[in-house]
Formats: C-alpha cells, structure tokens, sequence
C-alpha cells in the first residue's frame, strides 16, 4: 500500500513558538527549477512588530547572563547543528539546488561559524573593555555593553547563504546579549526556520532570535523605522532601497551596519557593531 | 461629576422604590434570587463575537482617545509613597509629553492615605467632582479583601472622603454574598454610602467593586451587580486588580446588560469600570465595542465609564504615536510608572 507523504509546514519562530503569520499569508517556496517545495509564512509589518515586543522583552534576561554562558549556549547550537547536518543538506539541495558535497560543506561552515562565535562570548569584553589610565586615586574602566535589540537583513545570494549567511549575522550579534529580529533568505527559508527549530530546542531563550520569513523588501521598512528596535544590520539589504533604510533608521538614533556583498566571514568587527562601551569610574579604596 | 439624571437619591432609595416600602431581607431575596439565570454560552459567544470587529483608523484615534479620557489611572501599591504618587498624578496631567493633544484621564485612583498628596499634586487641574479636570479616586472598605468590621470600612470610607477623594471605590464582602447574606451586603453599601456624604450634603461618588473572580458564578455576578445598584451604587466595577480572574469580557458584557436592563426600568443611568487585567489597547477596544453595542454609544463618557488601569495607558499612547508618527514606538518612548 502507498502512503501519503505528510509534509512540513514553515511557520515563523518568534518569541521561542513557532506562529503563523499574523496576517494568514503564505508564499511558495520553490527550487531554483521552479518545482515547489513548500508553503512558507509571509510575515507581515504586524509580525515584526510581535518578534521586536518579544526580543525586548528578551534582552534582559539575555543581556544578564555571563559571557561563560551565552557561550555555552551558542556552542549548543552547533552541536544541534551537527546532529540534524542530514536535515539541513536536504534542505539546502532543494532549495538552492546545489550538490550535497557543496551543501554538506555549508552546513560545516555554518557549525563552524557559531563554535567561532561562541569561543568570543566570553573573552570579547577583554578585548574591548579596558582599564584607562588616569591621573586621580580611582579606577577607569570601559566594558562593553550589547546595543539591545538588533534588527537583520539576512543575505540573500542565490546560493550558499540559506542557513551559513544567517548564521553569519545572528551569532555575532547575539553573543554579546543583544535579541534579534532576522528576516530570513526570502527564496529559500526553509533551513532559517529548521534553524528555528534547532534554536528553540538548545537553551537559546525564547525571544533572543526571531526569524521571520518573507519579503525583506515589504519588512525591512518597518523594521528601519521602529522606535525600539536600536541597531540595523542590512548585510542582506544590498538589492533594496537600503539608503532609505538608512535615513529612517536615523530618525531614531538606530546603529546601522551598512550591506555588504558576499557572506560576512567571522570577524571582530561584527561583534563590535552591535556593543555600546560604558565607561565608568570606581574609588581605588575606602579610607 | 454630575450624572444626567440628579443624584437626589438618598442611599437604599431605589430598592425602596422597585420592591416597596417595606424592605425586608427576605422581599431582597426573593428578588435576587428571582432573576432569570445567565446563558454562560450565549454569554461567551456574545463577548468573542463582540472582539471579532476590526476597529481601524480614524474611529481607531477616536477609541484610543475614549480609552485615555475614561481612564482611572491606577496605582494600588504598598510601596506607594508620595513620590510614586505625584508621578502617577504628572501622568495623569501631561500622559505624552511629546503630544500636547493627548487628553489628560478621567482620575487617579489610589490608596485613602494616599488622598492628600493626590489632591495636593493635582492642585488647580483637581475637578473636585467637576466636569473638568481630573479626579481622585479612593479604594476604600479594607480593599482589596474587605475583610474589616464596618465601624473601620466606614472610618476609612469618611477619613478619604475628609481627605478630598471625589470617587469612593468600596469592595462588597463576597464572604457575607457567598454565604448568601444578601442584606449584610446591601446594608454595608448603603452605610458606606451615607458615608460617602460629604458636610455640604453632596455626596462621593461611589463605585462598587464585585470582585467577580472570586463570585464563582455568572448567575452570582447578575445578582450581585443588581444588589449594589438597589444599594446606590453609581458604578459597578468588576475587579480590585488584586484577584485573578480580572476583569473579563464576557462579566463586563454581563454587568452591562444589568445596566441595560436598570436603564429601561428606571430611566437612570448606572456607570461601568472594568478593572484589572486590561493591558492592550487592543482588549481595551474591544471593551469600548461592547458598551457601544450594549448600553450605547452615549455610555462612553467619563461620567459612565471608566478603565481601571496602571498599564494599559502606555501602551494606548504608544499606538497612538504610532497612528501619529507612521512607525512603531517603544517603551522608552513613554514615562514608567
């Protein structure tokens, strides 16, 4: 007897579950040869607006954590990762249409990429926090603080940034306490939301990250211009109007991190983007 | 404040009017327990159809306004100190600093002691049962559990009504209506009534907190909404806050449907607060919707209705920066409180 095969439906992670679009929109996720592949949510400027409540409403039980344990827990991801490597290269040969060798060595890059990261958790505030030198009988010392609730255009090239270039933009950002609000690759989602489901099974907090899926175009507008959203990465962004995105962001203060092209390797100067550098000062002794 | 209808009424009057001169406990009874009993089903189903309607736009800045002119903006704290409270009264002023038009709310709502530093922050803007300005509310009657004997309910009642709170909000003692000591309760509400009366013979306002979470029952909620009203209640209020269920949809749908029913009966107008647990604009809206579709449209005064809230009102002014600005705000766009 044949059976039906049941397929998967992609919703969107938001607040650590896993909704539908608030709007009831869904959208055809294709394979590059235009075969279909599933039903995607589209995510509407409503569902940004619930994954900013539910990121900030994040912040402060993440921000609080130690460095030690937003390592811990982002290594966690990369074990996840490793253990459903056969679900993501299936995943990324549908959708990217691209041999199992070459998907295989992105999933690698994406595991690689948040053990990187994870390692930095809690060495980066040595880096770039410091004891200044002053001329008086206290202490000065700079650590750096997260920026709170970071806003992401994940990359959107044809092939090889579905699940390495998100990985790519949220590690860096959330390993310093900062939340996100991430809209995935729009033509292939899939494996952001099987992200999703890695995240939301690996002590990640519920709220920290929030994927959506659909139109950065119809999205990332509304992102830019929200007031409590504080920081804007547009790695992905370099095909929109990004200069727009720029000003409104500006009406209220946000970070901007302008697009850039190709996938963002591991750096410093990602983690930088998102940190604010408080400076404080401290009597040497009570006398 | 002022009703439509003058507040000549001395307290117990309207029970003498409706069930004669002769007011026994056992004509109350026989009157509460002769009310035709609540189709909790029909009553659920009604309140979920009343939330489906889509309220946008212009009757949505419109409904944003309603909800922050009929707010009694609340703080029912034990760490309350002046301080706390002259901030809740700055708020209550000036609730958007950053949008001049934003109404100001209907009153404050806080502890009796608290009265004094209420009235004195207010100062000039104080409405003293006025038409305009803002109000100071009192909990009074050993709120939230109004387990007290009455000689204290009724010195805490005349101590805030000396202090100068306008509005009285008394608790009811479920304890005595569970027991089904009707007459207990009607007795405690027409003395704190009386005690409501101010040395000029006007009287507070008072509103009547049914704790309806604790009531068990809708048939209870029906039967204990038209004791307080023949007692001389002006409003009838849900909640303390202080108890979980708050207010919910389908008890306001309820009490407001007693409020229908005493209109057409009597011709006068009873007020409605829900209270506790209203903390979206969205749930607020739907709120507004119901006394629109139940009482009408002319219920949505300060004089008939009111939120008891603490932090509903921020995020009424949040959407209303956002139907202002085009883009979401956040919460550091609006004081604490």
């Amino acid at each position: 007897m044949s059976r039906l095969t049941v397929p998967k439906t992609y919703k969107l992670y938001v607040g650590g579950k896993f909704p539908r679009s608030e709007s009831g929109r869904t959208y055809e996720v294709a394979t590059p040869k235009g075969a279909f592949l599933a039903n995607a949510a589209q995510a509407s400027r409503k569902d940004a607006r619930d994954a900013v409540v539910a990121a900030r409403s994040a912040v402060g039980g993440w921000a609080g954590a130690t460095g030690y344990n937003r390592g811990q827990v982002l290594y966690r991801i990369a074990e996840l990762l490793e253990g459903r490597r056969a679900q993501f290269v299936d995943e990324i040969v549908q959708s990217e249409g691209v041999s199992a060798t070459a998907a295989g060595a992105q999933v690698d890059a994406a595991i690689d990429v948040w053990v990187w990261y994870a390692g930095w958790a809690d060495k980066y505030a040595q880096v770039a926090g410091n004891a200044n030198p002053v001329a008086g009988p206290y202490f000065n010392i700079s650590v750096p603080e997260p920026t709170g609730v970071v806003a992401i255009i994940a990359p959107q090239q044809a092939t090889g940034a579905s699940l390495l270039g998100l990985a790519a933009v949220v590690a860096p950002a959330i390993l310093t306490g900062n939340t996100v609000v991430v809209v995935a690759h729009e033509r292939a989602p899939l494996s952001a939301i099987s992200l999703g489901e890695v995240l939301a099974t690996s002590d990640v907090p519920g709220g920290v990250v929030n994927i959506l899926t659909g139109s950065p175009a119809e999205i990332a507008p509304w992102l830019a211009a929200h007031a409590d959203v504080n920081a804007l990465d547009l790695a992905g962004a370099g095909d929109l109007e990004w200069v727009d995105l720029q000003i409104a962001a500006a009406e209220t203060l946000t970070r901007v991190l302008q697009p850039e092209p190709g996938i963002p390797s591991p750096s410093l100067d990602r983690i930088g983007a998102f940190i604010e550098i408080k400076t404080v000062w401290h009597t040497k002794a009570m006398r | 404040m002022t009703l439509d209808h003058p507040v000549a009424l001395a307290p117990a009057d309207r029970a003498v009017q409706l069930l004669g001169g002769d007011l026994t406990e056992k004509a109350l009874r026989l009157h509460l327990d002769g009310l035709s009993g609540v189709d909790a089903v029909g009553l659920e189903q009604r309140a979920a159809g009343l939330s489906t309607r889509s309220i946008k736009t212009s009757s949505k800045a419109w409904a944003l306004d309603t909800i922050i002119r009929t707010c009694d903006l609340t703080s029912l704290e034990g760490a309350d100190t002046p301080g706390t409270i002259r901030s809740l009264v700055a708020k209550a002023v000036t609730p958007d600093a950053t949008d001049p038009e934003t109404p100001r709310v209907a009153a404050v709502c806080v502890y009796g002691d608290m009265v004094p530093y209420a009235v004195e922050a207010l100062g000039s803007l104080h409405a003293a049962g006025g038409e305009s300005g803002i109000q100071v509310a009192a909990v009074a009657t050993a709120f939230p559990s109004g387990r007290a004997s009455l000689a204290i309910k009724l010195a805490d009642t005349r101590e805030a009504v000396a202090a100068g709170a306008d509005e009285i909000d008394m608790v009811i003692d479920r304890g005595a209506f569970l027991a089904g000591s009707f007459a207990v309760v009607f007795d405690q509400i027409v003395a704190v009534k009386e005690a409501c009366r101010r040395t000029d013979g006007t009287y507070a306002h008072l509103k009547v907190i049914l704790e309806t979470g604790e009531l068990q029952t809708y048939d209870n909620v029906k039967r204990a909404s038209w004791l307080a009203i023949l007692a001389g209640a002006d409003f009838i209020k849900t909640s303390t806050g202080k108890v979980s269920p708050a207010a919910t949809l389908p008890v306001t749908l309820l009490m407001l449907e007693v409020i229908r029913d005493w209109h057409r009966l009597t011709g006068e107008k009873i007020g409605m607060k829900p209270a506790g647990g209203i903390r979206a604009s969205k749930d607020a809206v739907r709120y507004l919707v119901t006394v629109a579709e139940t009482v009408g449209e002319e219920w949505l005064t300060p004089q008939l209705w009111r939120f008891g809230a603490s932090s509903l009102l921020n995020d009424v002014l949040l959407q209303r920066q956002k139907l202002r600005t085009g883009h979401y705000s956040g919460p550091d766009y609006v004081t604490v409180n």
